[in-house]
């Protein structure tokens, strides 16, 4: 009975606003996906196949793991790429916190100025910045030969100088829908400007936070172009090693740590998404 | 310590200048009285706000002073004044629990753990929450979080409460709740209120005086009563409650009278000397309507009703005399079978008392 009454209500005839019925947008929706996450589900797939090359699928193996996880060098330049973001993520935060801050509490001349150019680093093209910087490093005679986590510096700060516009101004959006009364009704109470911003402001900006430091971190995490730039011999980056073990051949071992590079980002989106629910949550009042 | 007869808040020829020359408010001298509940009630941009909010020192004043209680406020930032605020928004803090929320100003002032929770919780029966201390603000309703605000800023046992058009927020019912709510609690807390609105119901109701504004110019401070039945100026008159309105030249006959000529009225004598334009002025509730022409010393005038309006408890009938306004008369329903009983078109004089009829010189 409910089979058949599924098949007539099927034959109902399309209405003006099903949209969602019509073939045309079925397929669009469909080939969208296919055109998104088609080549990425083909990496993941490939990195259990067990075969030297990547174009004959030939039974399941998980040894591609073993031997990435055995890989020093990958292994230091994953670890390298996840303590230059590491760094990153909580300068940049911490910077961006700031100028977002001082951009919407306060008026100063040349404010818009100011906005601008905190601004302008995302549409400058990356090949400019990763130039300058190595340019800037040289000219100002950055001691290379540092110990490590110290001779990361260098692309850590590039960086910082390329991540942290993204996370001002999502921060800076999140304090648009801050209720200024909130502010003063705290200064009402007693509180000092400081205590205003660490007891009321800080706690409706932390989903800019959190968003922030999400961005800044996989932004970093993945960047290629200024870290090439910017990197020496002995401060290899995970994308970096990657493009150079491609260079020879694609093997299912760089599939594998792209995989394991996609499951570590996913798993701290979801984190970070999480968070933010939580806080949205509390923060409908 | 300041004499306890000075008034708590001493505002002298105050005046405030946005950048850009808006004039927001223009000299301004007031006194508010200890324990008192004081409105400032005025059309939006009067004014009234900026006044407010320089109390409570989140505008600085470009010219003038400002006393609370005996003490010049033009150096003390907001966090060190004597006065507490409700905003309009309410402004409760979202990611605080209500006892959190009402505790935070003691907390800042570094008060000891359990004293903060016993005042917290007598701040929070004071205003009827007693058992909501642990909700989140998502979870109140508009009028909770009302409640809240006005704990949190009663805890610190402010000299003055200001409360910035704390009721528009809420619905008709509660907000009429609430009025009675606010004059109980003023008294129960015997703290200076100085209240913001637009509503001049608000301020008749619950104010011991009332400050009325317009374009940053105080033009009256008075009591309800006088307010409404002896207003100083056409504005006063026309803000507070309704009023018809007739124009007119007044001339003094140098005995202490004066004959005031109106094109409606005819002649009328009032006492007072008053040259020049005037407007006569009478409220709705104490005009007359009748079939017949009525007799003794009244003010009259004959014309055809043009409206009709039934609101239940009365009934508002528009005479049209020829004045540039019909004559606005409510007329009590006090006896269920009676209704006004007027038709449209009807040819009917109003009428009332010349010791009701007020001449406006201003």
């Amino acid at each position: 009975m409910a089979l058949l009454s599924r098949l007539r209500a099927r034959r109902e005839p399309i209405g003006p606003l099903d949209y969602y019925r019509k073939l045309w947008l079925r397929l669009i929706m469909i080939g969208t996906l296919i055109f998104l996450y088609g080549p990425i589900s083909t990496l993941i797939a490939f990195s259990f196949n067990d075969s030297r090359r990547n174009i004959v699928w030939r039974g399941f193996t998980l040894k591609y793991y073993e031997k990435a996880l055995e890989n020093d060098e990958l292994i230091e330049a994953f670890t390298n790429s996840l303590t230059i973001a590491f760094f990153t993520t909580i300068v940049s935060v911490i910077l961006a916190a700031l100028a977002a801050y001082v951009l919407w509490r306060f008026r100063f001349p040349f404010k818009a100025a100011y906005e601008g150019a905190v601004a302008l680093p995302i549409v400058i093209p990356e090949i400019c910045m990763g130039v300058a910087m190595m340019a800037f490093f040289a000219r100002i005679g950055w001691p290379s030969d540092l110990p490590w986590p110290l001779s990361l510096s260098q692309i850590t700060i590039a960086h910082i100088a390329f991540s942290f516009p993204f996370a001002a101004i999502v921060i800076r959006a999140r304090l648009e829908s801050f209720n200024r009364e909130l502010g003063e009704s705290a200064r009402d109470l007693g509180a000092s400007e400081a205590r205003v911003f660490w007891d009321i402001v800080v706690p409706h900006m932390k989903p800019g936070l959190i968003a922030g430091a999400l961005l800044s971190f996989t932004l970093s995490l993945d960047d290629f172009v200024i870290t090439f730039f910017t990197a020496g011999p002995n401060t290899v980056t995970f994308p970096v090693k990657v493009y150079s073990m491609v260079r020879f051949s694609v093997t299912p071992e760089v599939n594998a740590a792209s995989t394991i590079l996609i499951g570590l980002t996913l798993v701290l989106t979801a984190i970070a998404l999480r968070l933010q629910n939580r806080n949205n949550m509390n923060m409908q009042a | 310590m300041a004499d306890m007869q000075d008034p708590i808040i001493r505002i002298e020829n105050i005046c405030k200048t946005y950048p850009g020359g808006v004039q927001a408010v223009d000299n301004v001298s007031l006194n508010v009285d200890r324990g008192e509940f004081f409105a400032l009630l005025g059309p939006s941009g009067c004014g009234k706000t900026t006044l407010l909010r320089m109390m409570a020192g989140f505008e600085i004043p470009t010219r003038g002073t400002l006393l609370i209680d005996g003490q010049n406020m033009a150096d003390v930032q907001p966090n060190k004044r004597p006065v507490n605020m409700v905003f309009q928004s309410y402004a409760v803090f979202p990611h605080m629990s209500v006892a959190q929320n009402v505790g935070y100003g003691l907390k800042i002032e570094g008060r000891p753990k359990k004293e903060i929770a016993e005042r917290v919780q007598e701040a929070l029966d004071l205003v009827k929450l007693g058992h909501l201390g642990g909700r989140m603000p998502d979870e109140l309703s508009g009028g909770q979080r009302q409640r809240v605000a006005l704990a949190r800023a009663l805890i610190k046992r402010p000299s003055v409460l200001l409360l910035d058009e704390p009721l528009s927020a809420l619905d008709a019912k509660l907000r009429e709740a609430m009025q009675i709510e606010l004059v109980r609690l003023q008294k129960t807390v015997g703290i200076t209120f100085v209240i913001v609105t637009h509503d001049q119901d608000e301020a008749l109701s619950m104010a011991n005086r009332i400050a009325v504004m317009e374009q940053g110019v105080v033009k009256q401070i008075a009591g309800p009563a006088e307010l409404y039945e002896s207003p100083n100026c056409r504005f006063v008159a026309d803000f507070i409650g309704k009023i018809n309105l007739f124009d007119g030249q007044a001339k003094a006959n140098g005995n202490g009278k004066t004959l005031v000529e109106t094109p409606v009225l005819g002649k009328v004598e009032f006492g007072g000397d008053a040259n020049g334009p005037v407007s006569l002025g009478v409220r709705p509730e104490k005009v007359r309507v009748s079939r017949e022409k009525p007799s003794g010393n009244l003010l009259a005038a004959q014309g055809p009703v043009t409206d009709i309006a039934y609101y239940g408890g009365y009934s508002k009938v528009f005479v049209d005399i020829g004045a540039k306004e019909p004559v606005l008369a409510d007329i009590t329903n006090a006896e269920r079978s009676m209704g006004p009983g007027f038709e449209n078109g009807e040819k009917l004089w109003v009428s009332w008392r010349a010791e009701d009829t007020l001449v406006l010189t201003s």
